[in-house]
């Protein structure tokens, strides 16, 4: 290769980088995958360990309907995730990308600084925040709103408010990008054809946010459905999301093969839905 | 008179910046109505304001007799077209135009026939489902103007409606404007930076600059008499000459200058101007001339050719006076070819005291 540097110079890098990013991601991305996928066709040792046995069974207990619960319950938070981010996320993100240059950049840098104090931190917050002599709880007694301390944490909805607050700067930063993209001019023309708050909203800029919400959507829904962090501080033992029962199967039943089943699960169902939103959007866009 | 809008002292400030700085206008039913002035002269607030889309610090916006200042948009028998028209690029052409009636939940057979029949009006059938980034920008223009018009507006606002076009679209569309303002029998007002568009367009016209204006009236009596030199040098009086009133006598004046000799122009004879006064000659009233002296011309100066622009059916000859001032003077094609000069050559300017136009010294002009 070396000898024929003259006449492939521009070639040359986009090969060299080229190797270089399959290398690396052979490495570290299918090698490791093709592994767990072994791992997950083998069979389960008698002490934990995994034993060479080639078997359909982990796959077949992922449609075990106990898994199915939690499946099921992963699925809504993510999907109620998604949505409530959608819709707190929006105005934020109009607001964003209607103010002026030096406002913008500081109510930006606003939404990016949690990113700067570590997740498993701030998810941490959130216990004491809910618990049951937690601040939220502390706060409404000595208002003389509550006489006894709602049970908020270890619920689904201690999860889901975890979820929100976790991923909720990925919905907005895509929204602010196409927000930005849309004239205020069109509002103007909405405005002046006669249309209300609502039917400039729903006509004019929801359709032309589609792009943004689409973008927002995969980030959030995607990590929401795997997570682990947010369901493991907040959501205690028994509301499980995958997230948790997988890092549960491998850690504390030692079931390293079902593990590794029920991830090829989750990343199946994110491939499958992935395929559904394409074949949707164009379906409705055929240009 | 019939008024069909009218603008009663508004007062509309952006942050620090006054906008629009008590304006008084009265547009009249049915006619082409200009605003006219540079960019920043609050021409395009005006608009908004009347669309419903800003409302007036102060002031009152009248339209068919009634006070609709506080009016927001729907509520308001206007519809404007934007400066880039604005279409909804995810909405296709029969869509965008039925937005407004769509809006107003018209049913769903009288939409289509409206629609439809203002399709055929700008001469866009067979374009309906086309989205507008699928059409050239004339037809954008007329998807704009179908999309307001379909709504049956009293007065309909069009901002810098030509602007985006080249010249030939633009032409073009002048020409289509007044057709459609003929066929639709709505007041158009129209804002524009362009002065050639507004007097070919406009049944009347407003000067304004800096949130004011300076005049309001027919093209012909603006360009005939402009009130100050700004709005005659915004009309395409480019040649002037500072000077005092030197005498007035029987409406003739004779200006006096530091460095040229005197001039003489027509001016009033009941209110003769006084002081420091601007003299100015239209461009194609200057005749350039070898000869020192031609019958009939009461102006002389003496100047060298400074530059010679060709157009196609004219040459606009720029001479420099001996007071280092550029005029210009527009001479036909033939009347060029007959008698041509060339860069740095001394000529003679000439022109008649009737056609000169006598204003007061203004301390921005010259």
């Amino acid at each position: 290769m070396l000898n024929q540097r003259s006449d492939v110079s521009s070639a040359f890098p986009v090969k060299l980088s080229l190797l270089s990013t399959s290398l690396f991601l052979g490495l570290f991305f299918f090698l490791p995958l093709i592994l767990v996928f072994g791992v997950s066709l083998a069979s389960r040792g008698m002490y934990g360990g995994i034993t060479w046995i080639p078997t359909w069974e982990n796959y077949q207990r992922v449609f075990d309907p106990l898994v199915g619960v939690i499946f099921f319950r992963s699925l809504l938070l993510a999907g109620l995730t998604t949505f409530i981010c959608a819709v707190l996320g929006f105005p934020l993100a109009y607001c964003l990308a209607r103010v002026s240059r030096p406002w913008q950049l500081i109510l930006l840098t606003l939404v990016m600084i949690p990113f700067w104090t570590n997740f498993l931190v701030r998810t941490y917050a959130w216990v004491l925040i809910l618990r049951a002599d937690g601040i939220l709880n502390s706060l409404l007694i000595g208002l003389g709103l509550l006489d006894e301390p709602l049970s908020l944490l270890f619920t689904d909805l201690s999860v889901l408010v975890g979820l929100v607050y976790g991923y909720l700067p990925f919905m907005v930063l895509p929204l602010v990008v196409a927000i930005e993209r849309i004239s205020p001019q069109l509002e103007d023309a909405a405005f002046d054809l006669y249309a209300s708050m609502g039917g400039m909203f729903r006509h004019v800029l929801l359709p032309l946010s589609a792009p943004g919400f689409l973008a927002g959507g995969v980030l959030v829904f995607i990590p929401s459905l795997g997570a682990f962090i947010t369901p493991y501080l907040l959501g205690g033992g028994q509301n499980m999301m995958l997230g948790t029962f997988i890092q549960h199967e491998f850690l504390v039943a030692r079931d390293w093969p079902f593990g590794s089943a029920l991830s090829f699960g989750l990343m199946g169902t994110v491939l499958l839905l992935w395929f559904l939103l394409g074949r949707a959007s164009v379906e409705k866009d055929p240009s | 008179m019939n008024e069909s809008v009218v603008l009663d002292k508004i007062v509309k400030t952006h942050g620090l910046v006054k906008a629009v700085d008590h304006v008084s206008l009265s547009i009249r039913s049915g006619e082409f109505f200009s605003l006219l002035g540079p960019s920043g002269s609050g021409k395009t607030t005006i608009l908004r304001l009347i669309a419903g889309l800003d409302h007036p610090d102060q002031g009152d916006i009248i339209i068919q007799q009634r006070v609709v200042t506080l009016d927001p948009p729907h509520k308001r028998p206007v519809n404007m077209v934007f400066q880039h028209y604005a279409l909804f690029p995810h909405l296709s052409v029969f869509e965008n135009v039925a937005f407004g009636l769509h809006m107003k939940k018209e049913r769903q057979t009288n939409i289509q026939n409206a629609v439809s029949h203002m399709l055929a009006l700008v001469r866009l059938q067979g374009k309906e489902k086309r989205l507008p980034s699928q059409l050239s920008g004339g037809e954008q223009q007329r998807v704009a103007l179908a999309r307001a018009l379909v709504n049956r507006p009293v007065v309909l606002l069009l901002d810098e409606p030509l602007a985006a076009l080249d010249q030939q679209l633009r032409q073009e569309m002048q020409g289509e404007l007044k057709r459609l303002q003929r066929e639709v029998e709505a007041t158009f007002i129209c804002v524009t930076h362009q002065q050639d568009e507004a007097l070919m367009l406009s049944d009347r016209i407003a000067v304004m600059q800096g949130g004011k204006v300076l005049q309001v009236g027919t093209p012909q009596e603006i360009y005939d008499h402009p009130v100050s030199s700004i709005v005659a040098q915004f009309i395409g009086l480019s040649n002037t000459l500072s000077g005092t009133i030197a005498s007035c006598e029987g409406g003739v004046c004779r200006v006096d200058h530091e460095v040229l000799s005197s001039v003489l122009v027509m001016c009033s004879p009941h209110d003769p101007p006084q002081g420091a006064v601007t003299v100015m000659v239209r461009p194609e009233r200057v005749h350039v001339s070898s000869d020192m002296s031609i019958n009939g011309y009461d102006n002389m100066l003496s100047a060298v050719v400074h530059h010679v622009a060709f157009s196609g059916n004219e040459v606009v000859y720029h001479v420099r006076l001996r007071d280092k001032a550029i005029w210009m003077a527009r001479v036909p094609i033939a009347e060029a070819q007959a008698s041509s000069f060339a860069i740095g050559q001394p000529v003679y300017v000439h022109w008649r005291a009737m056609e000169g136009l006598v204003l007061p010294a203004h301390p921005a002009s010259c």
